[in-house]
This record gives structure tokens, sequence and C-alpha cells, in this order.
């Protein structure tokens, strides 16, 4: 297989989609003329014209809500928010409309947009850039929440939110954007909820997502090799729906847990997942659930303490160690 | 022809009894047959009575929440709508009754909504301010102050995607101009030339505040002039002159895909919702002299009666016929069963409302 | 027919409305949309509207008074028509099931009562079927090491954890049901050093090499667990401290016959056998002292409470490896000194064994430390909870005591009583020891 990068796995992904359905529009600030502010749609407009690739000004409410709207008519906009931190600012129209319009209809509408860009922090610009914003997009029931780690995952998990009838939110990293992995030629398409085991183990599940499988997979390696446990990696993939029965069913294998995310700690993913382990696998739990977040203050500026403030392998060894004592 | 064009923004400045003397002469309402006029008429009537029985339900505990009356801007909604061509789309905030009705929704789903009955219009789970009716191209029904106008250029956009010649029209009242996403939803419309007209129904007072209390400048549709949009006032206690008026903006979004904004004055009856006081921030006088000269059902039916089109016989059947039918949908509302508890994660996803084509997996509701 | 108007829900959240001011009078013509009356709300005053044509017949509610929603404030309907002086109430059916308040008559409303849940009740749940025995001895123990012990038939208590703050753990429950051992690396530490040459004679007493080996060890479990429950009822168990000298001549005297006497028998008493069956005399005589501080229930505002036990189980402090632990003697107060002592050797000699059961160590009443085999003529322990008290016990010693005037070589113990001043005062610690020693110093008095 092909190795390519998560950012031109996604811009197969929107390729694809866009000469399969003649109702997908790529739309967002900077990603015709400019190329896309980190590349993800870089040439995309000389291929496919300016109906389908639109540059937006920097208007988020207006353009999300707009594409809402367009989406009610049965367009399917493919937005992207030049980091997902900016969705603070069209917070109405993504959790109010998109999520809400569906139900105070009584189900006559449905939105088929997807909502997609970065949502990470660990390139240093500091707090109004770096929210990872996955906890409160899933706390609104009516909206769907991808946040893939691979570049096998995020081609088959976009094309598969692009062809979703639901609101779907896209959550990418842009240090992710470069990392290579091997994705086929052939279509493949990856349902949405269903968590993929990325490393086999029986001594702790990892319960994981984003580029936090990657800091868990390198943990995982060092404890193999220095201190002989055996870890599974979770990688969840996709937050809401959420397949908490192959997080349950690592638990039933290892009955140690630790969740790593890159999210503050208070009402995190991560709590969301810890609670429903304790309530449905509570007999096979052999330790407390640990949980490894970012350090609880707003996203620092400084490069070398941002590293020691996200998670990163050398952090979720020493909270992988504490979960197997 | 209406106090808004110029910087004299209160209410209490005379506005004309009726709109310009060449409005209904306008095509647009000249070539009205006389069963269209009644009909227009009727409408107006109809969302009266039903809005005014909607309140004795209120005030008999059978309604919960806010109840936003539309009580003297009948001829706003009913003028516009009475536009609407198959590829004219319409959305509103939360004083959505009118729109509803003028758009041709039955009264029986829009009571039983605001009893909160399974058989209302979004099945008891909007309320009053959330009707729907896509099929009839109406859009709702939003309770976020503005919040609805990027929905609307969406319309308008989807319109102009999908290669229709049709149009959106945005309402709003004079307390959303200021919201940011009304003026975001000005600049993307302008910007891309998307077909849309946004709709100002000044009745005078964002909640309580009055316009020169809450807005600067001269006019709210004259903001459209920075984004370089066409813009227009009206008055909208006349409905010819709401339908001449809006009939230009709206060619002009169907022919030349070009956006607008229009100011249409009126005035409401009724608080802010009817639970809010009404005496804190204006006159029992300013609202008797609206209910005495300015009433666009009054002046409509003067108008009618002048034509030779209606009769008081016929005022009085048309009267009867929408009281018994705000009674009849009364009667159905009672009737109705409520949803149940299992409704409440219906409609919340296509995907669970359409198992048949479910292509997701895991858990989407946590209740457990 | 007339119509009978109700005070409206004016408000999203309006109960009860004040009628502030009529607008009309009774007999006066009154047509829809004409205002009848003011109301204050919790929101604002309003208006009444009229929504009827015709003369307002009837005022039920005066000015000023507070009436709730669905409530009849007036009658309109035709001049001359009779209308009832009270109405019956004409409140709606009530939409919402919470929202039932009764419709009140004309007169001031009361709040309404307080709302029952809206949702039909639930079965209440069944009572948790394994609630943890008794404070102070919870096990701390996984999820899963517990299903896996009750799976496997291990007593829970009887297996030390390895786990953090020595919670048992799946390894621990599955080495325990096959026999081995949790790794007590600690132990065998221990073991090492005595095996060590510190104690060979050829070695200098005052060797210059260090005492011990420089570095940080690991507690044992038991080490661990002992710590933990002597701090906690160090600083959390209010100890106060009674002496009381005794002479134990003739207790030494009665246990040196007993046991020439009982040679071939095979009795050999002990002075603690004597201590452990006088202190069960002792508790039954006051048992004040034979209770247990149970503290405030963990849950809701319960007042704090205190055990009485109707037996005496007496404990006793025996050293082991790395450690102590307190072998319980049931029922002492129904046991003969005799039985007493076997039953006492028993427990001792399985202690050094490590071959105590969970019952064996536990549920202890009382607890006795005797150092006076060791030379200690008097000294203060700190109370096992969740005992009330524990009896320290000297050596006895030679040493002159007024004996019918005379000064005579007398044979004396000093017993200090440590006691949880939550359970038991000064006075009533006093009266148990003033009791053991009149046990003590007429030891026959056991034999009974």
């Amino acid at each position: 297989m092909p190795l390519i990068t998560y950012r031109e796995a996604i811009r197969h992904a929107l390729s694809e989609e866009i000469e399969r359905d003649p109702n997908v529009v790529v739309m967002g600030e900077e990603v015709a003329q400019f190329n896309g502010a980190y590349k993800v749609t870089e040439g995309m407009l000389a291929k496919y014209g300016p109906t389908r690739i639109v540059d937006t000004p920097i208007s988020e409410a207006g353009f999300i809500g707009m594409g809402v709207g367009a989406s009610m008519l049965g367009v399917r906009p493919v937005m992207e928010l030049m980091f997902w931190s900016f969705y603070s600012v069209a917070f109405d129209q993504i959790l109010n409309n998109a999520a809400n319009v569906r139900y105070m209809s009584g189900g006559q509408i449905n939105c088929p947009i997807v909502i997609r860009g970065p949502a990470n922090g660990g390139t240093n610009v500091g707090a109004t850039h770096s929210h990872t914003p996955e906890n409160v997009l899933a706390n609104h029931p009516g909206v769907k929440v991808v946040v893939p780690s691979t570049a096998y995952d995020a081609k088959g998990l976009l094309k598969t939110a692009i062809r979703d009838n639901d609101p779907v939110m896209f959550l990418e990293n842009t240090i992710l954007y470069g990392e290579k992995g091997e994705v086929p030629t052939e279509e493949y398409l990856i349902p949405l909820g269903k968590a993929d085991v990325k490393r086999q183990g029986t001594d702790l599940t990892i319960v994981t997502y984003g580029r936090s499988v990657l800091h868990s997979l390198k943990a995982a390696e060092i404890l193999e090799k220095e201190h002989g446990r055996s870890v599974e990696v979770v990688d969840l993939r996709t937050i809401r729906p959420l397949d908490i029965d192959t997080v349950l069913a690592s638990v039933a294998k290892t009955h140690r847990v630790l969740i790593v995310e890159e999210q503050k700690p208070f009402a995190s993913v991560g709590s969301q997942i810890a609670y429903m382990i304790q309530r449905e696998a509570f007999d096979e739990l052999d330790g407390p659930i640990h949980r490894l977040t970012t350090v609880d203050s707003p996203a620092i500026y400084s490069p070398p303490v941002e590293i020691e403030q996200l998670p990163n392998p050398n952090r979720v060894l020493k909270a992988a160690l504490e979960a197997l004592a | 022809m209406s106090n808004k064009t110029s910087a004299s923004p209160t209410k209490q400045a005379a506005a004309p009894a009726a709109g310009t003397a060449q409005s209904h002469l306008a095509p647009i309402n000249a070539n009205l047959t006389p069963e269209a006029k009644i009909g227009l008429y009727r409408t107006m009537v109809r969302i009266r009575r039903f809005e005014e029985r909607s309140l004795r339900a209120y005030q008999a505990k059978k309604i919960g929440g806010f109840l936003h009356l539309y009580i003297g801007q009948e001829a706003v909604a009913v003028g516009c709508c009475s536009l609407m061509g198959k590829h004219d789309h319409v959305i509103t905030a939360y004083r959505d009754h009118g729109h509803a009705i003028a758009v041709g929704m039955d009264m029986k789903p829009l009571m039983a909504e605001v009893y909160g009955k399974v058989t209302g219009c979004s099945k008891g789970k909007g309320g009053s301010m959330h009707y729907f009716d896509p099929k009839r191209n109406f859009w709702g029904g939003h309770g976020i102050v503005g919040g609805q106008i990027p929905l609307g250029v969406g319309l308008a956009y989807g319109v102009k995607y999908k290669g229709h010649k049709g149009s959106a029209m945005a309402f709003m009242g004079d307390g959303a101009v200021n919201q940011g996403a009304v003026h975001e939803s000005y600049n993307l419309a302008a910007l891309w030339n998307l077909p849309v007209v946004f709709v100002i129904e000044n009745n005078g007072y964002s909640m309580g505040t009055s316009q020169e209390r809450s807005s600067a400048g001269f006019g709210l549709a004259e903001r459209g002039r920075a984004y370089g949009m066409a813009w227009g006032v009206c008055n909208g206690h006349d409905l010819y002159d709401v339908r001449a008026t809006m009939d230009k903006f709206l060619t002009l979004a169907r022919e030349e895909s070009k956006p607008s904004i229009v100011e249409i004055d009126t005035y409401r009856y009724r608080g802010h919702s009817v639970a809010d006081p009404d005496k804190t921030y204006r006159t029992r006088d300013e609202i008797e002299d609206y209910q005495k000269n300015k009433d666009p059902i009054t002046l409509f039916q003067k108008a009618l009666l002048a034509e030779g089109i209606l009769t008081e016989a016929s005022v009085g059947e048309i009267d009867t016929e929408a009281r018994a039918e705000a009674e009849q949908a009364t009667e159905f509302a009672e009737a109705s069963p409520f949803p149940t508890a299992d409704d409440l994660q219906k409609d919340v996803y296509w995907e669970v409302d359409n198992p048949d084509q479910k292509t997701s997996q895991g858990r989407i509701f946590f209740d457990r | 027919m007339a119509q009978i108007i109700d005070m409206p829900k004016l408000s999203d959240t309006m109960t009860v409305g004040t009628l502030v001011k009529w607008l009309k009078k009774e007999g006066d013509a009154v047509k829809s949309g004409a205002m009848l009356a003011e109301i204050e709300t919790d929101k604002a005053t309003m208006e009444l509207e009229c929504f009827f044509d015709g003369t307002l017949l009837k005022i039920y509610a005066p000015a000023g008074s507070q009436i709730a929603v669905g409530a009849p404030l007036c009658a309109v309907g035709k001049t001359g028509e009779v209308v009832p002086d009270v109405p019956a109430p004409t409140a709606p059916k009530p939409v919402l099931k919470d929202d039932a308040t009764p419709a009140a008559t004309a007169t001031p409303a009361t709040p309404a009562p307080a709302k029952l849940p809206a949702q039909a009740p639930v079965a209440a749940p069944a009572a948790h079927p394994e609630i943890p025995s008794t404070p102070g001895q919870r096990i701390r123990i996984t999820p899963l090491a517990k299903k896996l012990a009750a799976e496997k038939g291990v007593d829970p208590a009887r297996v030390q954890g390895t786990g953090p703050s020595g919670r048992i753990v799946r390894a621990d429950v599955i080495a325990a049901a096959t026999g081995a051992a949790a790794p007590k690396a600690q132990i065998s530490n221990s073991k090492s050093q005595t095996s060590s040459g510190a104690f060979v004679p050829t070695a200098s007493a005052f060797a210059k090499g260090p005492i011990q080996e420089e570095k940080t060890v690991a507690v044992s479990n038991v080490r661990g667990i002992i710590a933990k429950r002597l701090l906690e009822s160090k600083t959390q168990i209010p100890h106060f401290y009674l002496n009381i000298e005794i002479d134990a001549g003739p207790l030494l005297e009665l246990r040196q016959q007993l046991n020439t006497a009982l040679e071939k028998s095979g009795v050999k008493l002990s002075v603690n056998d004597f201590i452990l069956k006088g202190s069960a005399e002792a508790l039954r005589r006051v048992p004040t002292v034979n209770c247990s501080w149970e503290g405030a229930p963990s849950t809701g505002s319960g007042q704090a409470s205190v055990r009485q036990h109707s037996a005496a189980h007496v404990s006793f402090a025996v050293a082991i490896d790395d450690g102590l632990i307190t072998p319980v003697v049931r029922d002492a107060h129904l046991k003969t000194v005799f039985a007493i002592s076997d039953e006492a050797k028993s427990l001792a000699k399985r202690a050094k064994d490590k071959k105590l059961a969970p019952n064996d160590f536990t549920g202890g009443t009382f607890c006795v430390s005797n150092l006076g085999m060791m030379g200690i003529e008097s000294f203060s322990a700190i109370i096992n909870p969740p005992n009330a008290a524990i009896l320290a016990v000297g050596t006895t010693v030679k040493k002159p005591v007024v004996k019918n005037d005379q000064i005579v070589i007398g044979q004396t113990m000093m017993l200090t009583l440590s006691v949880d001043h939550r359970v038991v005062d000064g006075a009533v610690g006093a009266q148990f020891l003033a009791a053991l020693k009149q046990l003590l110093e007429s030891p026959s008095l056991l034999l009974i």
C-alpha cells in the first residue's frame, strides 16, 4: 500500500467525494486560492473550480450557519474551520441550529453537513488556538464527533462523514497532517462508531483517540521492552457514536485501564468513558481507572513547557505504570 | 412613506394610515382576483383568531413556556408569503405563528404544537417558537435572536447552487439587526450575490427597548448600503404596500440573484411574550392609536369594502369561520395525546430514525 | 350562560397572582378585549383581559387578594342572569401532572402543596445484598478481585493485598487460591539480615561497620496495616490513661499451686491467662468498657452511636515477624481460666506460625497487651479500634509493701488502661480497674 500523509488522505477523501456527489462543496477560509491554511485542500481549486471549492471571508458564524442552512436544502457542505478553536464564534450555528433543528422540527429536517479542521495543541499557538472541543460537541445530542489518528482512518472516516445524513464534527490535528501511513488506492469506508484496537495486549488497556494514540503506542512499546508489560491500545476514532463495546471487551481482558486524551480534565471525553467502564465493567476492574489529560491550565505558549502540558510518551509511560501498580 | 426612512425612529411619530396611494395599483396587486384578495384578508383574520385563542389557552395553563404573539403584524407575513413560488423559501424567528399560517399550515397541528401534543407540527418537540413545514418551504421558527439569518443565507445559497430560480426570505425583528451573525450574513449574501431578501419586521421595540435606544444610524434597512445591497422600506400596516414592495425585491433575487434588505414598519399590540409587561416602555395611548388607526386587518377590510369585494356580511362570516376554525384546532389539540418518554430520543439523529439505512455503529445515546 | 373568569396564567412561571385592583365593577358592561383588572404576577403587573361580551355580574376575588392560577375571579354574563355566590372550582383539568395545584376558592391562596414527581414512581431498588460488615474493618479489594475471591471461595480477609495501600488485586486472590503466598520481599529481607554475620560472637560488639545497610526498604503489608491503623487510632481516638498497682502476690501464689497440683494434667497457667479471665469478668461487671464507638452514619445526618457488645471477646497482643497480631478469645466471660489458657496458647502458636484464620483475630471487644515477660514495668498501649480500651500489663516487681502495718517484700504489678474518652469516662474506667484489681488480688474468684 502507498504511504501517504494524513493531510493527503483527507484531500483524497474530499476529492473522491466531490467527484462522486455533485452536492458536495468544500468551503472555508483560505481553502481555495490560498490552497488551504495547512494545505489540506492544495490543488483542489484548480481541479474542481470555484463552485465546489469556495473561499469564505473570516466570518465563522456566518459561513457555518450558511452551510447549515444549505444542508437543510440538501447541499452537502464540508466546512473547514482553520482551527476548531474558532468554533466558539460559531457556537450558536453549530450547537443550536445544526444540532437541534431536526429535533425541534419533529424530524422534518436533517443537516448533512461536515465541519472539519484541526483541534490540537502542541504547536505553540497559545490558548486561543489550542482548544479541543470534542467533549463540548459530543455533549450535544444531534451531532456526531470524529477524531481520527491515522491517515488510513482519516480518509475512511471522512468519506463516511460526508455521506452521513447527520451533522458530523470532524476534528483533525495539525501535527498529524505530516504523519504518513499506509492507505490503499482502492476505495474504502470506515463506519462511524467503530473503535480500532491499534495494539493488542493483556496487562493494561489504554483508551485513547487522536494524536494521543501515537503517544500511547510509543509508551506501550517501552512498557513491553523495558518493563515486560503488555499494553492494549484502543483507538476510539469516533467519540459520538461511541464504540464502548470494544472498550469493555478490552477491559475484560486486561482488567486495568488508562485513558489518554488531549483534553482538559474536567468533564472530558475520558470522564464519560471512565463513567461507562465503572458502570458496565465494574467487576472486571482490578484497580481504579486512571486518566492522563492535558495539564489543567489554558494552553501555554512556551514551547518546551507545552510539550509537558500535553500528553507525551513519557507522561503516558508514567501514568501507565501507576495504572499497572 | 414610512417614518423609518427618516432619522426619527420613535413609534409616536404619526405613520400614514395606509400605504402609498399607488401600491394597490401595482400589477402584483391589481392583477389579484377578488377571490385571491379575500383569501389574503381571510388569512390575516385566521392568524389573529388563532393567536387570540392560543392566548386564552395559555392563560388557562394549557401552554407552557413563552407565547410571542404576532397580533398587529399580520399583513407582513401574509403579504410576503403570498408572493412565494415553488423555489421561494421562508425562515423566521420565534414570533412565527403568522408566517406558519401564511405559508398554508393548518391550524390544528399548530395549536397542538403549543399544547405540546404529539400531533403538533413538530410533534410537541418545538413549541410555539419552533414551527416548521419544509414541504411548504417554511424552515422555522428559531429561538435565538438573529440566529436564523445565516440559515436563511444558506437557503439562498442552496437555491442558487441547485440552479433554481428562487429566493429565501429571512425574517427578523428590529431587535436582531445588531447581532453579529446578521451582519456576517449581509456580507456573505452581498459578496456572493445570493438570492435572499432580509426582511426586518420593525415593530419598534426589541423586547422592551425602543429602536432609538438600541440601534445607531439612520435606518435599519439602510445599513444595506454599506454592503452594496439594495434596500427599501414599506408600510407593514398596508397589505398592498407589503406585496408591492416585496415583489420588487423578490424579483431582484429571483431574476438577478441579488440580495436586499427590506424594513417593514409594523406594530405588535401584545407584550414581547404574553408573560412580559407591556406598559413599562410604551403607553396605552400608543397601542390604542395603532389599534384604531393602523390595524392591518381593519385597513385591508376597509379597502376591500371600498372595492366592493367584501361586504359587511362576508366580513362577519369570515370572522365567524376563523373563530370556529381556531376553536376546532383547540379541540383537536385538547383531544390529542402528549408525546411519550419513548419519543424523547426520536428525531434527534436522522440515522436513528432510519434504521434500515443505518451505517454507523456504537452507542449514540448515553443514558446508561 | 355566564362565564366564570379564572385567574389566568400570565407568565411561564406564575402559580399565584395578586389581584391589584378591579378596573370594572359589578354591573358594568364589558366586551371582549376590555381590561377587567390589574394582576401582579411574579414578573410584572398585567391586565386581566375579558374574552366575552356581557355584564360583569359578580366579583369573587377582592382587590388585594392572592389567587391561585385557575381559581375564579369573576363572572361575566347577561344582565340579570343568576350566578352562584361561590362557584364550584372551574380550574381546568391539569395538563401537566406536576403542576396539579388544586383550584382554590376565592379566598387568599396558600402556596401549592409540595409537588409530586411527574413520573410514575419507580420501583425502589433492591437492598444491596452485600453491605460491608463493620466499619473500620473494610477490606481494600478491587472489584475484579472481589468477584474472583467469591468464585474461588477465598476469604478476602485472609488475603494480603499487594496493590497500592494494600489493596487486594486479582493476582493476590489467585495466589491465595493456589496456596502460594503473595510475594513478601520484606519478610525474606529481614531473614537475610538475621542470617548475616552481624551476630557471630567473634565479631566485636562494637564493630566499626554500619549498624545496618543504609537504604529505604518498602514495608511489609503487615507493617503497613499496623502503621495505618495505629496512626488512625492515636490521632482519631481521644486517649486517656489510668494506672493502678496491684498486689500480685496472691495471684502468683495461686498460679504456683494450681500449676504444681495439676501438672500431670498438663495444666500450665500463665499470669496472662488470669489477666484475660480477670478482664473478661471485669468487663461483665463494668460493661460500658465493652463497647465500640461507631460514630455518625456515613450518609445522612444521623446521630453518632456506640455499640454495646453482649459478649466479652478478649484479644491479646502476640508479637510475630515484623509486627504483631491480636488473636481473640471469644466469649471469655463464659470460659474458665483453664479453657482460656488452652485457647490462648493455641492462638499464640498459630499466630507465630501465621496460621490464624481471620475469625481468630477479628471481632475482639477488649485487648490486653502484656510486656511483663520482657521486664517492662509499665507502659501505655494504643487502643486497637474499634475497642474502647486496651490494658497494658507490666512485669511483677518485688518491692516493699505494707501488709498488716508491716513492711514486707511484696510482688506488685502495674496495670495501665488506655481508654477512648468518647465511650468511657474516667470514673467508669476507674471502676473497671478497681474491679480488675479486686479480682486479681483475690484470684480464687476467677476459679468460680
